[in-house]
């Protein structure tokens, strides 16, 4: 009795698809994502993504440089680690500190570990990690979307100087946009209890990081790179059913406090961060049974941190949480090795 | 040490007790005379340190304050100041003008915060029976979020005139100090969050109000006895 | 150190031991606990190392005095007994000197007492050397401590505040990084600090074998 066995390392390589070609994929399903966000936020985006692309381009070509590695340009990796890191970060994210969030996601989250594949964490989530540690005030100021000035002049944080600490864009943020709050849904639900609804989220009508808003074009994307299968569908749908069933338990034990599972699936980073963030090679487990063990804990996790931490949001944390613990996922549900008698009892 | 002798012949050459024990007094003396004399030399400094300390402290919440007293307001009345607190009393400082008469009295509240617990000294005027003032003495709580409890304007508005009228059997704060949402308060014993470091903003009231709860109904029936600087009492 | 054998090391080599091929931080990794916890600022860094480097000659003197006459049976009992007297003297100091100074070093004075550095030098070269030797190895194991000690507390203290030593760089506008002053940011930086003198020992030369062996990596 042959069984087809099935080996998988990180990366992940399906028969005739390059780490390069998949890679460049995952590029193509984010730009529309990026191009949203641009239309959204202007030109402020504009200079948001490409300063963090192109720092961790170059933070990526001086590391293979020091460390003597080959160029690693040429696997777009560093590409998609900007470009995610950029979506992560509030349009109104200083310019400054963008560099410095992409610089520690290449060397402190890529390679002190010894380059791609060889990283515990996703370099994009280790790099916001950074700065939501270091500039805990600048990470959470939101701009608005869709300002009737956004292509023609810059969210006044943008271009702050370097080291130097941003304007408080509060009264620009209410001229640009009547009743702008600068709270996002899920801290506006905390701290306030008003519910954002669904259509504010599919419509990109809601305060958020750059490319958290468009639903609809995440899934695409996602859809897209699950029916090529360059990602493992099992993943995001592990982390959005967990999520979903997490907040429906306790929407039925206390409906007043806590809202539908539609507003935790929707709301702040779980979309991205589940489809483009948690399903990252090198830092998922491998094995089947793995996977969703791995899915349904960030799922989880993000809810309760959600709910009960002192932050707004979990989902970079969780899945930071689901990197560190992956390996051990992967031990303890390591497939049965070929011809391994399993020993029944009679 | 007396073991070593009870056990039997080990292959080390085993030290006779009296020498150990000679030595360890020798060092143990030396030690002893180093640390009397430390303690001797540092007893002044350290404890003109802790008066200046204590009255840069005071006097940063009651404006205007020129010497503080140190006082123990216990269930049998108030006394002056000591080391040691008994129980059931609570210690607080009466800060005088250059004149002698009364500013304020001032008392620290203690209560868990994000990290760790926030230590707050606040000033309370016996005439307008409300706090006037609020100073942090120790917190380690985030830098740039939980530090707004000293830094935020509209957050220190809320301590120039707190309520903390006593009930009319004089047991208990008419209205307990509460912490409420940003934004939403209403009455003169509210204290208003800040947003964004609501956790901070509400062990500052937490310890007020423990500390209120418990020192105002020692004090206010009593507060006559501290109107003016110790020693100048009359008999 | 002066095994059968070992080239008899020179007063001057026991002073640069501590400063640089023994480094209490960067080489010898210990004492991490006051490391990293009270090197938020330049000031309070350099306090913490002035303060462990008293206790560190001090008590390696007295110790290399009755080294003689103490009984191996209880030489940890006596170590401890004067590190512990000098580190309270210490305490009395500092409180003498600024109170602000010692609340913010905290309970870090009194764990000098159980910093490894102190104890492993008090066994492995105080209580095997005369007095002057003992003293001015632990002269320069106590600069070469606080010299780490700074070298994070400078760091942290431009990055966490934008100042050195209170005084203000970058002007009032400065952005704190508020991770320096956490936690984190001490593994950060001791990290950091770390990679750059392994690289610098990595591009010189190595010794000649044989010549020194490394001692007191087994305190933790």
């Amino acid at each position: 009795m042959r069984e087809r066995i099935e080996l998988r390392t990180a990366p992940h390589i399906v028969q005739g698809n390059s780490v390069e070609r998949i890679m460049l994929h995952v590029v193509l399903a984010l730009l529309p994502i990026a191009g949203f966000s641009v239309w959204q936020y202007g030109i402020s985006a504009m200079a948001l993504i490409l300063t963090v692309t192109l720092t961790c381009v170059a933070t990526e070509r001086l590391m293979n440089h020091l460390m003597g590695t080959p160029n690693s340009l040429t696997d777009w990796s560093a590409t998609i680690t900007g470009l995610l890191l950029a979506l992560t970060l509030p349009p109104a994210f200083p310019l400054w500190m963008a560099v410095i969030a992409a610089i520690a996601a290449i060397v402190l989250g890529k390679f002190l570990f010894g380059g791609i594949g060889n990283n515990i964490f996703n370099p994009a989530l280790v790099g916001r990690a950074f700065v939501q540690a270091a500039f805990p005030v600048s990470i959470s100021t939101w701009a608005p979307a869709f300002s009737s000035h956004r292509f023609s002049e810059f969210i006044p944080t943008t271009l702050t100087l370097p080291l130097m600490t941003p304007p408080d864009i509060s009264v620009w943020a209410k001229q640009a946009l009547d009743g702008f709050t600068g709270a996002t849904p899920l801290a506006r639900w905390k701290f306030e209890n008003v519910l954002a609804t669904p259509h504010d989220f599919l419509t990109g009508a809601v305060t958020a990081s750059a490319g958290e808003t468009s639903a609809i074009l995440i899934l695409l994307g996602g859809l897209y790179l699950a029916a090529r299968r360059f990602l493992d569908w099992r993943i995001p749908v592990a982390v959005l059913l967990s999520a979903a069933l997490t907040a429906w338990a306790f929407q039925l034990y206390n409906p007043v406090r806590f809202p539908d599972p539609l507003f935790v699936m929707l709301s702040g980073g779980l979309l991205i961060g589940a489809i483009f963030m948690a399903t990252d090679m090198a830092t998922s487990p491998v094995t089947p049974k793995g996977v969703w063990i791995y899915g349904a804990l960030i799922g989880v996790v993000t809810v309760i941190i959600r709910y009960f931490g002192g932050l707004t949001e979990g989902v970079m944390y969780a899945i930071l949480i689901g990197n560190a613990l992956a390996p051990l996922i992967d031990q303890v549900t390591r497939p049965r090795v070929f011809g391994e008698i399993k020993v029944k009892k009679s | 040490m007396s073991e070593q002798q009870t056990i039997a012949p080990s292959p080390a050459p085993v030290t006779p007790s009296a020498a150990m024990i000679r030595t360890l007094g020798i060092v143990a003396s030396i030690c002893g005379a180093l640390i009397v004399s430390a303690y001797q030399i540092t007893l002044e400094p350290v404890a003109a340190n802790k008066k200046i300390a204590l009255e840069r402290a005071v006097f940063k919440v009651i404006p205007g304050a020129a010497s503080v007293t140190e006082y123990l307001a216990t269930p049998g009345g108030i006394q002056l100041g000591s080391d040691t607190v008994p129980a059931g009393a609570v210690k607080f400082y009466a800060a005088y003008d250059q004149a002698g008469a009364l500013k304020g009295i001032a008392a620290e509240g203690a209560a868990k915060g994000y990290a760790d617990v926030v230590r707050v000294l606040y000033a309370y005027s016996p005439e307008k029976q409300a706090i006037t003032g609020v100073g942090v003495i120790s917190m380690r709580e985030t830098p740039g979020i939980g530090d707004k409890i000293y830094t935020d304007k509209n957050y220190l508005k809320n301590f120039e005139a707190l309520d903390v009228r006593l009930s009319a059997d004089l047991k208990s704060l008419a209205n307990a100090v509460k912490v409420v949402k940003h934004g939403t308060k209403k009455n003169p014993w509210e204290i208003d969050a800040i947003a964004g470091a609501t956790v901070t903003s509400k062990a500052v009231g937490r310890g007020i109000n423990e500390s209120a709860q418990k020192l105002l109904p020692l004090l206010v029936p009593h507060v006559d006895n501290v109107s003016r600087p110790s020693g100048r009492q009359s008999p | 150190m002066s095994l059968p054998g070992q080239a008899v090391p020179s007063l001057m080599e026991e002073f640069l031991e501590g400063i640089w091929k023994q480094n209490p931080v960067f080489v010898m990794v210990l004492g991490m606990c006051p490391t990293l916890a009270v090197t938020v600022s330049a000031m309070n860094a350099v306090s913490m190392g002035l303060a462990t480097a008293f206790v560190l000659v001090t008590s390696c003197l007295l110790i290399s005095l009755v080294r003689n006459i103490v009984p191996s049976e209880v030489r940890i009992a006596t170590y401890i007994l004067i590190i512990a007297t000098f580190v309270t003297v210490v305490d009395y100091a500092i409180q003498a000197i600024s109170l602000a100074m010692y609340d913010a070093l905290g309970a870090f004075i009194q764990l000098i007492v159980v910093n490894c550095i102190i104890l492993g030098r008090a066994e492995a070269h105080a209580a095997k050397n005369p007095p002057m030797k003992a003293t001015i190895n632990a002269v320069g194991m106590g600069i070469g401590f606080t010299i780490g000690l700074f070298a994070l507390g400078s760091v942290r203290e431009i990055f966490g505040a934008g100042k050195l030593f209170g005084i203000s760089l970058f002007g009032p506008d400065f952005q704190p990084w508020v991770v320096m002053v956490l936690p984190p940011g001490g593994f950060f930086v001791l990290g950091g600090w770390l990679l750059l003198f392994n690289w610098l020992k990595s591009r010189t030369p190595p010794a000649p074998a044989g010549v020194k062996v490394s001692e007191g990596h087994a305190h933790v």
